[in-house]
């Protein structure tokens, strides 16, 4: 009996254990769509950090003879805008806001929805209906029809955009927190820690945060496409970025009286932002089959 | 963790208090029941799960729990793990009161669980080194420490600490997590170890090598074992006590030998019979009894197995029979027919002396 428990239980693999990331991270790498689409964010990201780096022409600087020159023009590779700005530098330059108030708020919605739909979760009972059913009110509203009407009652502006998408993305996150924690929860391994004696704290740290962490950042990655696009819309309507700054939102609002001389040009910054939303979607769809180890 | 305590290297068990006469844990009157919510206009009602339990467990030894799905086995466990509030009853650990006399962070210290599904116990983004020494930690051992004895503890449970200290629970099989989660009760010095269905989903073959690691190292550490399983023949193997629940209720207790070769209660002469033989000739061939177990949300009046009982008589539907002193001295029963004068045409006459 002993002998063949021993042969039984030594005859296992001695190969150097790998970390739960680590395994993630190799599969991520050999996923060639994921691996594309972090390529171009990150050529992107690169662009919108580095720009007045680039030897790019001024974003800034009109032109009333250059307006609305076509894709290819020498010197305007991407054309001129409809003040005969250079397109090449502000969709480059465009991605420093772009980018800042389509991450920003999901990030903001991501810390504070995690925290309490962890919370409404692991607690339950009449924290968590009070905690779902406030988030509840504000799952009612379109998020269109909320992002604009808090930006119009907080006014127009950056800070204020990113505010009112940080509120929209609350309740989202907040939700499939929740519901992740909930099943979570009732693991007999949850159990286990209760029962070697562990506060609430530690169990939501050790035990709850790792485990419901992935499926929570998934989500949030898909929502980055979705705060791009709300917030090309409240600039496209005027509650976002203003004038002369470059940013897609505001480029696709003031180009679109454009868009009988020169179509493809005004459609570029709605190509820079279509590029960016499909980016972080694949990206995402792709995190969340590789973060699926057991198959 | 909220108080800043100075890390120990060591957790010593919780001290011996009352020697070997007195019983490691005493549980009296444990009753649970579950509000079930009834529709707009129905009435609430309650899910007796489990009612008026009474049983003690002496030092080092190892009482098994026996009975059907439903029966309140569990539910027992969780109970005394202070995993779930119960209604009513004591728990009293070596003399001590849970709740008075004794913290429930010692109490947890002193003993200690196994779940049934060794997968779902194991935390499956931590390795197995840090879910062993995740319990030390939160009883102020330093980080050094609890991971030494958790390898030291996996080494105690038959799996190499160098092998198997940074893996993954997906990465080993059923018999090894399970292992594994045996160490994990292991890790705080508990005295009283609670095996909830701990083998059950096993393998045959694998099943009786952690069965034997049990008994090792029940030797090993003075361990003191509540065995909780629906596997007869593995309560047999392991148990010196066993407790038939039905229902939420103790029918019948006493020691495994004078259960198994005496059953008093109709339920536990129906439980043993419908046990499969390997002998042809002993072949089960009218079904011990007939019919589900009744719903626990209203459970029968009197005793509750009268519905599916082949002796019942207008007795027992009246009050619940009291658990009685039967046979052999530690051997009890609840049923009518073994108390004297109560009216069951089976019953002894009042002042007789039990055979």
């Amino acid at each position: 009996m002993t002998a063949m428990t021993d042969t039984a239980l030594q005859a296992a693999p001695t190969h150097a254990a790998r970390g739960y990331w680590a395994t993630v991270g190799r599969r991520i790498v050999r996923d060639k769509v994921s691996m594309a689409c972090a390529f171009i964010l990150l050529l992107i990201l690169f662009g919108a950090l580095f720009a007045p780096w680039l030897g790019l022409a001024d974003p800034y600087q009109g032109s009333m003879i250059r307006r609305l020159r076509h894709i290819g023009t020498p010197n305007y590779p991407l054309g001129t805008d409809e003040l005969g700005r250079d397109m090449l530098a502000r969709l480059i330059y465009g991605g420093r806001l772009s980018l800042l108030i389509g991450i920003l708020p999901v990030i903001l919605a991501f810390v504070i929805g995690t925290s309490l739909g962890l919370v409404a979760g692991y607690v339950g009972g009449k924290i968590n209906t009070a905690i779902m059913r406030t988030v509840d009110i504000f799952y009612a509203f379109p998020s269109v029809l909320l992002a604009i009407a808090i930006s119009g009652a907080l006014g127009a502006g950056i800070v204020n955009s990113i505010v009112s998408l940080t509120i929209v993305f609350v309740p989202q996150i907040t939700r499939v927190a929740e519901s992740v924690t909930t099943g979570v929860r009732n693991a007999d391994f949850v159990e286990a820690a209760r029962a070697s004696g562990a506060d609430a704290f530690t169990i939501m740290r050790v035990h709850m945060l790792g485990n419901v962490l992935g499926t929570i950042f998934v989500y949030a990655t898909g929502l980055i496409s979705v705060s791009m696009i709300l917030a090309a819309g409240l600039s496209f309507l005027g509650l976002g970025t203003k004038p002369p700054e470059p940013e897609w939102g505001l480029m696709l609002n003031t180009l679109r009286t454009a868009i009988y001389v020169n179509p493809w040009v005004a459609a570029l910054p709605g190509a820079m932002i279509f590029a960016v939303s499909i980016c972080f979607n694949l990206l995402s769809d792709g995190m969340r089959s590789a973060m699926d180890i057991r198959n | 963790m909220t108080e800043i305590i100075e890390p120990i290297d060591k957790l010593e068990p919780l001290p011996d208090i009352g020697g070997e006469a007195q019983p490691l844990l005493r549980v009296d009157g444990l009753t649970k029941h579950f509000p079930v919510r009834g529709g707009l206009f129905a009435k609430s009602k309650t899910v007796r799960a489990v009612d008026n339990v009474t049983f003690a467990i002496a030092k080092g030894e190892t009482v098994g729990i026996v009975g059907e799905s439903g029966c309140g086995k569990s539910t027992t466990a969780r109970l005394l793990m202070h995993l779930m509030e119960r209604n009513s009853g004591d728990i009293i650990y070596d003399g001590r009161t849970v709740g008075r006399e004794l913290s429930l962070r010692e109490l947890r210290r002193g003993m200690q669980m196994v779940f049934q599904d060794s997968y779902a116990s194991l935390n499956p983004r931590l390795t197995i080194e840090e879910s062993i020494a995740f319990g030390p930690k939160v009883h102020g051992m330093a980080e050094n420490a609890s991971r030494a004895l958790a390898r030291e503890l996996l080494g105690k449970v038959g799996l190499r600490p160098e092998n198997f200290a940074n893996r993954y629970p997906h990465e080993i099989s059923g018999g090894q997590r399970q292992r594994v989660n045996i160490a994990r009760a292991l890790a705080l010095s508990p005295r009283l170890v609670i095996l909830d269905e701990a083998v059950s989903a096993l393998d045959k073959s694998v099943e009786a090598q952690v069965l034997n690691l049990l008994v090792d190292l029940k030797r090993e550490f003075g361990l003191t074992y509540l065995f909780i399983s629906h596997d007869l023949n593995v309560v047999r193997y392991i148990s010196d006590r066993v407790l038939v629940m039905y229902l939420g209720e103790v029918v019948e207790l006493g020691p495994v030998d004078d259960v198994w070769d005496a059953p008093a209660h109709p339920y536990t002469r129906a439980l043993l019979a419908a046990m499969p033989s390997s002998d042809p000739d002993n072949r089960t061939m009218v079904p011990p009894i007939t019919g589900d177990p009744p719903n626990p949300i209203d459970p029968p009046s009197g005793c509750r197995f009268h519905t599916r009982c082949p002796f019942v008589e207008a007795v027992c539907s009246g009050e619940s029979p009291k658990l009685t002193d039967v046979v052999a001295p530690g051997h009890q029963v609840a049923c009518y027919m073994f108390i004297p004068g109560s009216g069951h045409s089976k019953a002894p006459p009042t002042g007789a002396v039990v055979p």
